[in-house]
């Protein structure tokens, strides 16, 4: 198991390459200006200079040497020195943003606990909520439970946040009043009061967030039950007189946890992604309106880093995803 | 049999019925029989003739809906097993009766050790402890005839042969020492030699134990090698029940002559085609008013057509289900 790990940690080098290569082409290709947000009283050979001093006067393969270099050297030192508070990144350059002249590992640093907190906890909800209801909906197969399961997850696979999310915003914000509509990310939570009022802030986005999350999950738990409880290893299960509750808990679910656990580990590079939408939707200042606004911007460098942050991700939760599906099935084990 | 003496198992007009879209199937048809202790009893018949599901619906593992039990009593240990409650039916299955499935290949759990499935009847029902259970789970596996048992417990299924597969089905039945081991055609999914290798250990264990079996299968080779007495369906209905050595020298039912006449014999010459029954097993609709077997017997007359046989008895423990009297050749 260790050497299969490690020999797809070194595959995955050249693969991450590969990737950062090909943003970092597409990006170069696309249209668009940096300058263009530049009021048009600066004329055009002060912009030039700003060019030149963003370092697009250099070829591409320079500059793409040079964000390799930036990114898997200077700022992991960078992250060093933050820790220890040693000085081996000092005066050397780091990815800067084109938008706010600061690091854009600051940024992301910055914007990633608001992601994390209302994308994260909506998933965790989600899946917390889809994985008994896909269960009991399998074992009680066309039940009225299973049936108002399937219409739940309809309407959460096809209702799309923009509009859960100002349908939510618009009974509990506007007519009710119950809940705040924007989310405060400069809210400090350190006593119950401000803690009550953070959930407050919470709630919708991460219901509307966690509604798609458990239709998905819950019908992909529903169907890998029902592979699983018509096999024969469930009536032997049954004759060896053991109680409904070992059947489906023990031997069904193992069994059924296998591609549902593939597939819970596999979203979670999403939720580092953020959530475009439902943060716009409720002002969330996380990683999806980061990235959404750099794009807007022309943000080269910020585009570039996050986009390459997250195909990481999801080169290495595709690797958790395989040591799972190992360690949860016998008869997949690497070695 | 000595006369007089209680059966374990007694069967008692079982009928089940299968609840589907396009209507309902009667899968058993007042099935009736008893098991005595120590017997082994054979059950043949072809596929769909409703041997499994019988064996099936006595013991609850019938999935319900669609199928459901409509009427009879399964007498067993003092208990109606069709209408005692869940947790006694729970204490009985896998402790006082064992099951051994056909496909050892999916029977078993591929996602738990040999030895955790083993000792899960023992910890249950036997109210065993681990280290217990484990060293009980060793000998058993031991008694199956697996080489290097102790080891092997910590194995998962899929590291085991077929015949070892099916070795641990056994070991898993036997884990409580149930008084009746119902085996469904245990060796059916296994090559020739295996299956003989699995025949002579259950005839060994049942030497041993002295519990009864209960041995479904449509391999009448095999049912002349081990059992004592052999029960025939067809279309979820007894059709002939005699003592083993009877029933080979003297069949009586149309049905039983034919099956017999379809094994192929290795003396003498070779046949040019192997014998067949002409037609399918019925599938039945509703209960059935006239004999099951009538569209594929050569025997059958205006009775037949009228009214459904019921059992007779033609000899000491040989009765049968058919209104031929077994001379007369009408055709």
């Amino acid at each position: 198991m260790l050497i299969f790990t490690f020999r797809r940690l070194l595959i995955s080098v050249p693969t991450l390459l590969f990737i950062a290569l090909v943003i970092f082409l597409l990006l170069d290709l696309s249209p668009g200006d940096p300058m263009a947000q530049v009021p048009l009283t600066v004329p055009p050979e002060v912009k030039e200079k700003m060019r030149l001093a963003l370092g697009l006067g250099e070829p591409g393969y320079i500059r793409f040497a040079k964000w390799l270099i930036q990114f898997f050297w200077i700022e992991p030192l960078n992250t060093v020195d933050h820790i220890f508070g040693t000085g081996f990144a000092e005066g050397k350059l780091r990815v800067i943003s084109w938008q706010t002249r600061s690091p854009v590992m600051d940024i992301i640093y910055q914007r990633l606990p608001q992601t994390l907190w209302v994308v994260g906890l909506s998933y965790v909800v989600g899946v917390l909520i889809a994985l008994p209801i896909g269960i009991y909906s399998a074992y009680r197969q066309y039940s009225v439970f299973d049936q108002a399961g399937t219409f739940v997850s309809m309407v959460g696979y096809s209702v799309p946040p923009f509009f859960s999310g100002v349908l939510l915003i618009v009974i509990f914000s506007v007519k009710l009043g119950w809940l705040p509509s924007i989310y405060d990310t400069t809210h400090v939570v350190n006593d119950w009061a401000s803690f009550k009022v953070q959930l407050k802030q919470m709630i919708m986005p991460v219901m509307v967030l966690a509604l798609q999350t458990t239709a998905q999950i819950s019908r992909f738990m529903r169907a890998s039950m029902l592979d699983n409880l018509n096999q024969d290893y469930v009536r032997t299960a049954r004759a060896k007189g053991m109680s409904e509750s070992v059947v489906v808990m023990v031997h069904v679910l193992r069994n059924s946890m296998i591609p549902v656990v593939t597939v819970i580990a596999m979203g979670v590079p999403g939720i580092f992604g953020g959530a475009i939408i439902t943060e716009q939707v409720f002002k969330v200042n996380g990683i999806g309106q980061l990235l959404i606004t750099s794009i807007q911007a022309n943000d080269l460098p910020m585009v570039q880093t996050l986009t390459f942050i997250f195909a990481v991700l999801i080169v290495v939760f595709n690797l958790i995803a395989d040591i799972l599906y190992g360690v949860l099935d016998p008869r997949i084990r690497y070695d | 049999m000595p006369d007089g003496v209680l059966p374990v198992l007694d069967v008692r007009d079982l009928t089940t019925v299968f609840h589907t879209r396009s209507g309902d199937l009667h899968a058993v048809n007042s099935v009736s029989f008893d098991l005595h202790a120590g017997e082994l009893l054979g059950v043949v018949g072809e596929s769909g003739s409703g041997k499994s599901v019988t064996m099936m619906a006595l013991i609850g593992l019938l999935p319900s809906p669609p199928a459901v039990v409509r009427s009879g009593q399964v007498l067993f240990g003092g208990h109606d097993l069709l209408t005692v409650d869940k947790d006694t039916l729970r204490a009985i299955r896998g402790k006082r009766i064992g099951f051994v499935f056909q496909d050892p290949m999916t029977s078993l759990n591929p996602v738990f050790t040999v030895g955790f499935q083993i000792m899960e009847p023992l910890r249950k029902h036997m109210g065993l402890n681990k280290s217990a259970a484990w060293t009980r789970a060793a000998e058993l596996l031991h008694l199956v005839g697996i080489p290097d048992a102790t080891q092997r417990l910590k194995d998962y299924p899929h590291q085991f042969s077929g015949g070892m597969r099916q070795r641990v089905m056994i070991a898993m039945a036997l884990a409580c020492d149930p008084e009746v081991l119902i085996a469904d055609e245990p060796t059916t999914a296994l090559d020739v030699t295996i299956q003989a290798q699995i025949l002579e250990l259950i005839k060994a264990l049942r030497e041993k134990s002295g519990m009864a079996i209960i041995w479904i299968t449509h391999d009448l080779g095999v049912i002349a090698g081990i059992a004592d007495r052999v029960i025939v369906m067809y279309g979820g209905q007894v059709v002939e029940q005699a003592p083993v050595a009877e029933l080979f020298a003297n069949p009586r039912h149309p049905y039983t002559r034919a099956l017999l006449k379809t094994v192929p014999s290795v003396h003498g010459q070779r046949a040019a085609r192997l014998k067949v029954i002409e037609g399918q097993p019925p599938i039945l609709r509703s209960a059935p008013d006239a004999c099951v077997f009538l569209p594929r017997c050569a025997h059958g007359f205006g009775r037949c057509a009228a009214e459904n046989p019921q059992r007779r008895a033609v000899g000491v423990g040989h009765d049968l289900a058919c209104h031929w009297d077994g001379e007369t050749e009408d055709g």
